[in-house]
């Protein structure tokens, strides 16, 4: 017999079919369905809240397999379910990194067995993301990854990298690219500029990312694919795609919730916790960011969730490796930084985690269309609350939002019809 | 007590502190000055406290002028450098300064290569941290040895022509100075090549220069910062053959000063590079008395900061 369940009285917001409107939502078995005729069917009262499409992270490290001291496959989907993700692309650089169906393979095993919400794996564009030979991306692709990246590094050989392109669109598999030169940015710690000088840190230009960006929009536009352009943080490379994809060009790009709530003066605190790559940036550079989000050249945020642990980081700054995380916190900081001050409307907001990352995938996901797996994201976007890092459910804690005060967050996570977060009594995991 | 003008365990950055505190540093530096004059060079003000020397980044005149502080001062005294400590062994920073500590350590005098080490480490521990040079970032006891000079010399700071050449982008020394400058009135300007120099400076208030004969035309004081041969290496300048023509102060570029300007420099000195060696030993240079100042400056900080220890 199947299991029918009605979500009856919740605001629903779905981008991806302009929907924003009171209405109910059905799932038989898992899948989204027409409830219009359906008699007896369980129904979950949700009055109060917005109703959204499974919300997804295109940018998160697992750690798994290689530095599970930081992060695993268990408590990193767990941390997602409790930011509000039902689906999460994870990055290649483990150990031994992503670059062989093998890998791809142990990830997707451990996922369905540990894991609570979709783990997407990305594969590596190169082998052991050295950026210097391809990885075999057809045996990746029939191993089931989404996309390919070399995350973390960036291919410099820009030969290398269009053949990389090229190939990839036989596969119709999306380039995530980690956009910097990495010799104008050798040996830099935080943003090249103001506070860089002041504190006498080697800085990281922006130029080194915007470089990169205007390369990859050269060749994507020469292959004709699909180059997302991962976290992008600088003023000038937002203004390149912007001029891009106004050409046609198939180009898209992310920005990180840190990146959006804070700027590179933090660094006078040499807290380990605000040192990421990119950097934080300018104010400059942050303002345009959020223009970016309002006119559509941003049309994904990711978290770039990069789980580290304490001893890891707890060094000078100079020597802490970058990254922070971000899964719990995201919904928290995006809805308060971006909806709260009219940056962005909810379904505007809503879509830079649901129709945004599933165009760039191309994949079934982000929409509350009949047929369509059943991932919901439950929100309450007046809720308040304050970040608090020891409740996590990831393994590591290495935040710069421990005590942030937010407006809005996410309530529950369904996957597949299932429920695997709540924080409300009306439904329960 | 509450009017007293220093509670701070630590120094860790002349940004940091106000006016009057760098104002009273000076003046206690002054009174230890005289200390070291005497036949007895010895108080008993840190007599009982232990003072760690942890040089991570090899020194010489800095390690050396802390110590003989430290002994002036009847401190007990432990030194440390890198290659002797577990750090070598993997150890971390505050693990090995936790243990120093559990050893009932007073002070840390840190010298790190590390920006920004110093700041890391305060907020975590109870003994109070020196910082005696961090990275490209600070180095309070030089900067404050160099005002105490001009102070000296010109009997105040406010109002006076303060020009430093050469690599200002990963000089600590010249941030140091400039924040300590700038906040006891003094007009800075910073010159050097243009890849040394960083535009960015003109926000804190500093006149940026991009030749020489800008920065020493009405200038009271000239500091010229030590060119390492690493820079030329990593192409920020030819060679050091034209630095020394373009930017060193030699016989040529020395029309340019008031006769009475003072010629400063934190040392090692590269002769004939950045300073001809006639003006290094002429009249107009004070390079030797920074050095005697650097003494009394870091007793005065010394017994400054072990008096604010809980």
């Amino acid at each position: 017999m199947s299991k029918k369940i009605i979500y009856r009285g919740a605001r629903v917001v779905d981008p991806s079919r302009n929907i924003d409107k009171v209405m109910d939502i059905g799932v038989e078995d898992g899948v989204f369905a027409d409830p219009s005729s359906w008699k007896g069917a369980e129904i979950v009262d949700l009055s109060g809240y917005v109703l959204a499409p499974g919300f997804i992270d295109m940018h998160v490290h697992l750690r798994q397999p290689g530095k599970t001291d930081a992060e695993t496959i268990h408590t990193g989907t767990r941390a997602a379910a409790s930011g509000g993700f039902t689906a999460i692309v994870s990055m290649p650089n483990t150990s031994p990194c992503a670059d062989n169906p093998g890998t791809i393979h142990y990830i997707r095993t451990y996922a369905e067995s540990d894991g609570v919400v979709k783990v997407l794996p990305c594969g590596a564009m190169t082998k052991n993301l050295e950026g210097q030979e391809m990885s075999g991306i057809g045996g990746l692709k029939a191993a089931g990854v989404v996309a390919l990246s070399d995350d973390g590094r960036c291919i410099q050989n820009h030969e290398l990298m269009r053949h990389v392109i090229e190939y990839s669109r036989t596969f119709s598999l999306p380039i995530l690219d980690h956009c910097e030169d990495t010799i104008l940015a050798s040996g830099g710690v935080m943003n090249e500029g103001y506070w860089s000088v002041f504190l006498g840190m080697k800085g990281i230009s922006s130029a080194s990312e915007e470089l990169m960006v205007v390369r990859d929009i050269i060749l994507s536009r020469m292959a004709d694919w699909k180059v997302h352009i991962q976290h992008i943080s600088c003023r000038n490379a937002i203004e390149s795609v912007r001029r891009a994809r106004s050409e046609g060009i198939r180009i898209s790009a992310e920005a990180t919730p840190h990146h959006i709530a804070l700027t590179d003066e933090e660094i006078k605190r040499f807290d380990s916790n605000y040192k990421m790559n990119p950097p934080l940036r300018s104010e400059e550079d942050r303002k345009a960011i959020l223009e970016g989000l309002r006119d559509g050249t941003i049309t994904v945020i990711a978290t770039d969730h990069a789980p580290h642990t304490e001893t890891d980081k707890m060094v000078e700054f100079d020597y802490a490796p970058f990254g922070i995380i971000g899964l719990e916190t995201a919904v928290n900081i995006c809805f308060t930084e971006l909806y709260h001050t009219g940056i962005l409307t909810l379904p505007g907001l809503i879509s830079k985690f649901t129709k945004g990352p599933a165009d760039v995938l191309g994949l079934p996901l982000g929409s509350l269309e009949t047929g369509h797996a059943a991932d919901i994201t439950v929100l309450e976007p007046d809720g308040k609350g304050v970040v608090d890092s020891s409740k996590f459910y990831s393994k590591s804690r290495n935040t710069p939002f421990n005590g942030y005060e937010y407006t809005g967050r996410a309530v529950a996570t369904i996957v597949n019809g299932k429920c695997v977060f709540s924080r409300i009594s009306k439904l329960s995991a | 007590m509450n009017d007293y003008p220093w509670n701070r365990k630590d120094l860790l950055c002349l940004y940091d502190l106000s006016p009057d505190e760098i104002e009273f540093i000076l003046d206690t530096a002054e009174e230890f000055k005289k200390v070291s004059q005497r036949k007895i060079k010895k108080v008993p003000a840190l007599r009982g406290k232990t003072v760690v020397n942890m040089f991570i980044e090899p020194s010489t005149r800095t390690r050396i002028s802390f110590e003989l502080a430290e002994q002036r001062l009847s401190a007990d005294i432990i030194n440390m450098s890198a290659e002797a400590s577990s750090l070598k062994k993997g150890e971390t920073l505050l693990d090995t300064v936790r243990n120093i500590e559990a050893l009932q350590a007073d002070l840390i005098v840190l010298r790190h290569s590390a920006t920004g080490a110093p700041n890391f480490l305060a907020p975590r521990v109870r003994c109070g941290i020196i910082n005696a040079g961090d990275g490209s970032h600070g180095h309070p006891t030089q900067a404050l040895l160099d005002i105490f000079t001009i102070r000296e010399k010109f009997g105040r700071i406010k109002g006076l022509n303060v020009s430093i050449v050469g690599d200002i982008l990963h000089s600590r020394v010249a941030r140091s100075d400039m924040w300590g400058l700038l906040k006891l009135g003094a007009n800075v300007t910073f010159a050097g090549p243009s890849t040394l120099v960083p535009r960015e400076f003109t926000r804190a208030g500093v006149r940026v220069c991009d030749n020489l004969k800008d920065a020493l035309v009405g200038a009271d004081v000239v500091n010229l910062l030590r060119i390492q041969h690493e820079r030329q290496r990593s192409g920020f300048f030819p060679s050091t053959g034209e630095y020394a023509k373009v930017f060193g102060l030699n016989r040529e570029s020395f029309k340019y000063i008031k006769p009475d300007a003072l010629i400063m420099h934190p040392g090692p000195i590269n002769r004939d590079v950045e300073l001809s060696s006639e003006l290094a030993d002429g009249p107009q240079s004070v390079i030797l008395e920074q050095v005697t100042n650097g003494l009394a400056v870091r007793m005065a900080v010394l017994f400054l900061v072990a008096g604010c220890l809980k």
